[in-house]
């Protein structure tokens, strides 16, 4: 999965500089920057509570791999799977954002500050269209179970179809769960920095831009299983399948990364409450009438 | 590094921050996300250039002068090159006056492009940062060119241009900007119908009509809005007298105002360009100017890209002038910051104090240094010993440069 993330990275950075009209970054750019940041000396402020400083990469980091384990890559199974575990998923999903505004909150910096506090106000901004939203398809498959949700989809590939609103709500807030352009107030580098991370330097600093970019591999699985669960049976070629997939979605989220203005915080909050909010609602309503009518 | 009190956060953009070019300090006192209140601090830059210029020829002076600004450096060496020429009484050539402009908006087109592409990184849209550097470098190319330098090209001289335009050049310049006028339609686009650009520029940074005559704002935010303050037309200068100059002018007065009238008067540089390379007059380059410039005192004044750059020259019928005052554009602009930050939002400070094109190093000034003793007057040698001392005490000892 780590080793995905890289691969991930070094796309998303080759096609952002690309479409920036620039050469971009060579393939092993993300490893060569993860073992510079390993060997350089970690500086922890004095006035940070050092415990929770030195946690927070590896909660992370560790909460990332957790949900991972639940995702179908491999075809239709994940490595783990029970009715229910897209509630774990999600659940290990607020995990990050908790942490790095806890990472944020203890180094007492005032830019770290500022950035905590911009990254909770964007979790409760997006948390709830992005949890409708990813659990409307569920309940037209009537599972709580990724692996079972994507069997069910792909007995009845054009249900997936009535599941298009809530992708596109999906994908825009995955993009704002990631921090990313246009959502990446929490980060602004122009205002307050790097909002959390600006007191974090060598292996702490390489563990949690690790943790980030797994973040954004476990995002973009996640959505490919739930919004495009379509699999062949045969191993290899679902491998191949998942790879497409995952890099399709990336493709969405940089050009969405290129083409758009950071959102003030205050816009994202009104943005996602007006429009993605009661859009998903809707989908779920929707999916529950065609369920209702299906029985 | 921040004070809490009463829930108010102190917050400092400077004097090292990612969103500032050079350094400055301002403490912004936040209130959730709210600016409360802005303190600007300037003065990280002071590099005593008026006090330079004192103990040096006028000739030596031109070439400190071009580099007040990295960016408008042709702006400053032509007013200080004007206000010699007008004490001294000669006519410079009308070839030279052509070129004098050609060179002046080729810089403001650059100044301007560079100024767009800040903007959009300071707001985090940085696609467009990068494509408006690609054609700010054909720009430089031209420069480079023409004067031999990226920035500085040094074309100025007293009593006419150093450089001359030949055919290949020009045929070089016209095709640039046939090249630059589609990129700017298209930027023009962008600006005019990205929301995701205008909501982040829309509203913000205000500074009304009434607003923009109290604090004396010039160039493109006096023009935002609605003030038809420029040089080039309200008081024309060298060939600015002969070549048709429309001023831009919006009535948005925020930044989203000044982002257009700096994308639309590129285009009416491009047309100036055009209109110059057209019609350029043969003839010498120079005339020849006394040395010693007869005693009496000027006042120079040539639109910058930033705005009006005054030049005052006082002479006392040496070869060394007897006092140089520049007040470069962002002196002007600096008065009204404050009151475009306060009531805003912190995500919009970088992009509100970026709009002014601010030009830290071209601003700082100092001539008294308060001191224990009260106010006292610092001469040139007694201001460099002060700075090597003040280093001393914080532990960099300057010296040992020195060989």
């Amino acid at each position: 999965m780590s080793v995905y993330s890289f691969i991930l990275e070094f796309v998303d950075r080759k096609m952002y500089a690309h479409m920036q009209n620039r050469e971009g970054p060579h393939w092993y750019q993300p490893v060569a920057d993860f073992f510079k940041l390993i060997g350089k000396k970690t500086i922890i402020p004095a006035d940070a509570n050092e415990r929770i400083f030195r946690a927070m990469p590896f909660v992370t980091l560790a909460a990332v791999t957790a949900a991972f384990l639940y995702i179908p890559v491999l075809g239709g199974k994940a490595v783990f799977s029970f009715s229910g575990d897209i509630i774990i998923v999600l659940y290990f999903l607020t995990v990050p954002p908790l942490a790095k505004f806890l990472a944020g909150w203890y180094s007492r910096d005032v830019y770290a500050t500022l950035g905590a506090v911009r990254i909770l106000t964007q979790m409760f901004a997006y948390e709830v269209p992005l949890f409708i939203s990813v659990l409307a398809p569920t309940l037209l498959a009537g599972t709580w179970s990724i692996t079972e949700m994507a069997a069910f989809y792909n007995e009845h590939p054009l249900y997936a179809l009535i599941n298009i609103p809530a992708m596109v709500i999906a994908i825009i807030s995955f993009q704002c769960k990631l921090e990313r352009a246009p959502f990446d107030s929490p980060e602004a580098e122009t205002e307050i920095v790097s909002g959390v991370l600006v007191e974090y330097s060598g292996r702490l600093l390489a563990f949690f831009k690790m943790a980030m970019d797994s973040e954004m591999v476990l995002v973009i699985s996640l959505f490919s299983a739930i919004f495009l669960p379509f699999v062949t049976g045969i191993v290899w070629v679902d491998f191949l399948l998942y790879i497409v997939k995952t890099l399709a979605v990336l493709l969405v989220l940089t050009l969405m990364r290129v083409t758009m203005a950071r959102l003030e915080i205050n816009h994202i909050v009104m943005f996602c409450w007006k429009y993605l909010a009661p859009v998903a609602l809707g989908q779920v309503v929707i999916n529950l009438l065609i369920r209702g009518a299906l029985q | 590094m921040s004070e809490k009190n009463n829930n108010n956060i102190v917050f400092p953009i400077g004097p090292q921050h990612p969103s500032l070019d050079e350094p400055s300090c301002f403490n912004i006192t936040l209130e959730g996300e709210k600016v409360i209140n802005a303190v600007i601090g300037v003065g990280y830059n002071h590099r005593g250039l008026e006090k330079t210029c004192e103990s040096k020829t006028y000739i030596q002076d031109l070439y400190i002068i071009e580099r007040v600004c990295g960016i408008c450096s042709h702006a400053h060496s032509t007013a200080f090159c004007m206000a010699i020429e007008e004490l001294t009484g000669v006519s410079i050539p009308k070839r030279a006056e052509y070129i004098r402009v050609i060179v002046a908006e080729l810089e403001r087109l650059h100044s301007h492009l560079l100024w767009l592409g800040v903007a959009c990184h300071e707001i985090g849209f940085d696609t467009m940062f990068m494509y408006t550097w690609r054609n700010r470098e054909k720009v430089l190319d031209i420069l480079a060119s023409v004067g031999g330098n990226r920035v500085n090209y040094g074309v100025n001289t007293i009593g006419g241009v150093r450089r001359d335009l030949d055919e290949s050049i020009n045929a070089d310049i016209l095709k640039t900007m046939d090249a630059l006028e589609e990129e700017i339609k298209y930027y023009a686009d962008v600006a005019t119908t990205e929301t995701t650009l205008i909501s982040r520029l829309k509203g913000i940074g205000r500074l009304s009509h009434e607003d923009v005559i109290k604090f004396g704002a010039v160039g493109p935010v006096a023009r935002a809005a609605g003030v038809e303050d420029d040089i080039r037309v309200t008081e024309p200068y060298g060939a600015y007298k002969e070549i048709p100059v429309h001023i831009v002018t919006d009535t948005n007065a925020d930044v989203y105002g000044r982002t257009v009238v700096r994308i639309f008067e590129m285009q009416e540089s491009i047309n100036i360009i055009r209109f110059c390379i057209n019609n350029l007059p043969d003839g010498p380059l120079t005339v020849r100017t006394p040395r010693r410039v007869p005693a009496g005192e000027v006042i120079a004044r040539v639109e910058a890209p930033r705005g009006e750059d005054i030049h005052y020259i006082r002479s006392n019928g040496t070869d060394i002038p007897d006092r140089v005052r520049v007040r470069a554009p962002t002196e002007a602009n600096w008065h009204g910051v404050k009151h475009m930050l306060e009531g805003g939002y912190l995500a919009d400070v970088p992009i509100t104090i970026a709009a002014i094109d601010p030009c830290y190093s071209c601003t700082d000034r100092a001539t008294i240094v308060k001191s224990e003793s009260g106010i006292r007057d610092m001469d040139w040698r007694a201001m460099r010993q002060y700075g090597i001392d003040w280093y001393k005490k914080q532990g960099i000892d300057l010296t040992v440069f020195k060989r």
